[in-house]
């Protein structure tokens, strides 16, 4: 999928068991989340994979224009997923592009699963994910940080989504992968499951593997999600139970569209 | 729509629409080099569903990132006649996600040696574009697009090539071909798998693909491996659901391959 080319590549991602930049096969990047960072939104979330920094809004539910995309009896979901110009080393063109088309119709597919879409008819429901600097897993990123959002927005939800890049790396699978590990390993694959569960809802996969190989990679994404679960799920709590002002939050914002 | 809880019914009592088992596939009908302006072309037909796909071959700049490697393009058109549902006009979500996944089949299996189509590094590459047109939507788009990518690309001979002049050799408006085959390596084959209720089954129908809750199209080589993967559809698969689905991507993929 990254269309780097071969040059440049590292003599070894895996060196003695550890990655490039010292992480066991098995261990995340740093992860950095936070919640309500947007002032103007009605839930919004920063997600951070190590150096991938990923920000999300939500919008509504608000009414559907032009009216003839209403749906009647539900909300419509709109996912939207950019990748900023700046956000990698070689520019990239503003706006719409095949690529953020295609990821933010696998979200879209992905978060439609939990949301109670009913409960708004006629409504849209538009979550925007901005990826503003790049490093790999930019799409699980802005999918846990819409999951987030979502939640912070009040939407009623089943559950959250979460989601985790796995892959295959010198021969060895790997969790998270990143920078270098994206444009030279052999293979990539995006999981998100509805919580930690056995519900796989995203599956993106480029690279060759045995079947042997998926089984593990799937093994190892849930538990991924099961982890980043727990850091979505302590994120939102936490910020109900600290005080108002330690929040990015105005007192106005505040008593709008939350949960209590 | 009106056709989904009908359908849902009949599968609860383990029949299709057509009376079809769930891992058989309609007729399917490959015809290659039906196109003379093309460099390759071939026509799929799945039951009722038709896509046409056209390889044209050009000598262009590399991209940057890949300065040794020819380039790849992969479009796909859903164009109005082929069902009241499709529109003109700019491609849509789904005939954008429907291209990268068949651009993943062909690219990740690495079926294509792209060094191989480097005339002068950094400056001069051949430029395959893939351009496949759906004539008619009765159900499976991904693997009946797949399917007429692969065949056509088996089917293209490069244009002859006029070194000196760094142009592609005419006669009047009509490419001159070499006679030299594109030189395919593997003949990676797209196989979706379809989720209605706990059903897997393959190869639906229109009336089946609006009914579906999840669908994974998983691409396997000559090899039995998996090359690349994508999941859709709003509902989700579990572990075990997707290892079986890689089972019957391999089974089925080896069934089409035979006849490429």
């Amino acid at each position: 999928m990254s269309g780097a080319g071969k040059k440049g590549a590292p003599e070894a991602l895996i060196v003695k068991g550890k990655r490039l930049d010292g992480r066991a096969l098995d261990e995340f990047r740093p992860i950095k989340t936070e919640v309500g960072v947007v002032q103007q939104a009605q839930g919004s979330a920063v997600f951070d994979f190590g150096e991938t920094h990923a920000l999300s809004a939500v919008y509504g539910p608000r009414p559907m224009h032009p009216k003839g995309l209403q749906e009647p009896t539900r909300a419509i979901l709109r996912c939207k997923y950019f990748m900023a110009p700046f956000a990698t080393w070689e520019r990239s063109r503003p706006g719409i592009s095949r690529r953020s088309t295609e990821i933010s119709k696998v979200i879209t597919d992905a978060l439609s699963q939990v949301v109670f879409l009913d409960d708004f008819p006629k409504t849209v429901i538009d979550v925007f994910m901005e990826i503003l600097q790049a490093d790999a897993s930019t799409r699980c990123a802005g999918l846990n940080a819409a999951s987030i959002a979502l939640a912070e927005a009040g939407i009623p939800m089943k559950d959250l989504i979460s989601c985790t890049s796995v892959g295959k790396v010198d021969g060895k699978l790997v969790l998270d992968v990143g920078g270098a590990e994206d444009n030279f390993g052999e293979v990539d694959m995006a999981v998100a499951t509805v919580g930690g569960s056995d519900r796989f809802v995203l599956l993106q996969t480029d690279g060759i593997i045995t079947k042997e190989e998926f089984a593990e990679l799937l093994e190892m994404g849930q538990s991924g999600c099961t982890e980043i679960y727990k850091k979505q799920k302590a994120v939102l709590k936490n910020k109900y139970k600290t005080s108002q002002k330690e929040n990015y939050i105005t007192e106005s914002r505040s008593d709008s569209a939350k949960g209590e | 729509m009106r056709a989904e809880g009908y359908i849902k019914k009949l599968f609860d009592s383990n029949t299709r629409i057509d009376e079809r088992g769930f891992l058989d596939f309609r007729p399917v009908k490959i015809e290659t080099g039906v196109i003379r302006t093309a460099e390759g072309s071939a026509r799929v037909q799945i039951g009722n569903t038709v896509a046409v796909a056209g390889i044209k071959m050009d000598v262009k700049e590399p991209y940057p990132d890949t300065p040794n490697e020819g380039n790849l393009m992969v479009d796909v058109e859903l164009v109005p006649i082929a069902s009241p549902m499709f529109e003109s006009g700019p491609p849509s979500e789904t005939a954008v996600e429907i291209a990268r996944v068949v651009d993943r089949g062909i690219r990740e299996s690495k079926s294509i040696d792209m060094e191989k189509l480097c005339i002068k590094e950094g400056e001069k590459v051949w430029a395959v574009s893939i351009d496949v047109h759906i004539l008619n939507h009765d159900g499976n788009l991904i693997d009946a697009a797949s399917l007429a990518a692969i065949a056509a690309l088996h089917d293209t001979k490069l244009p002859k090539y006029d070194e000196e002049r760094g142009v592609i050799v005419k006669d009047g408006p009509a490419v001159v071909s070499s006679g030299k085959k594109l030189g395919m390596k593997d003949k990676p084959i797209e196989v979706t798998i379809f989720k209605i209720g706990s059903k897997l089954f393959v190869d639906p129908t229109v009336e089946e693909n609006e009914s579906i809750e999840a669908r994974v199209t998983m691409a396997t080589n000559e090899k039995g491996n998996l090359c690349a993967m994508q999941k859709g559809g709003n509902g989700f698969f579990t572990r075990d659901e997707l290892l079986q689905a890689a089972d019957i991507a391999v089974e089925k993929g080896k069934e089409l391959r035979k006849l490429l």
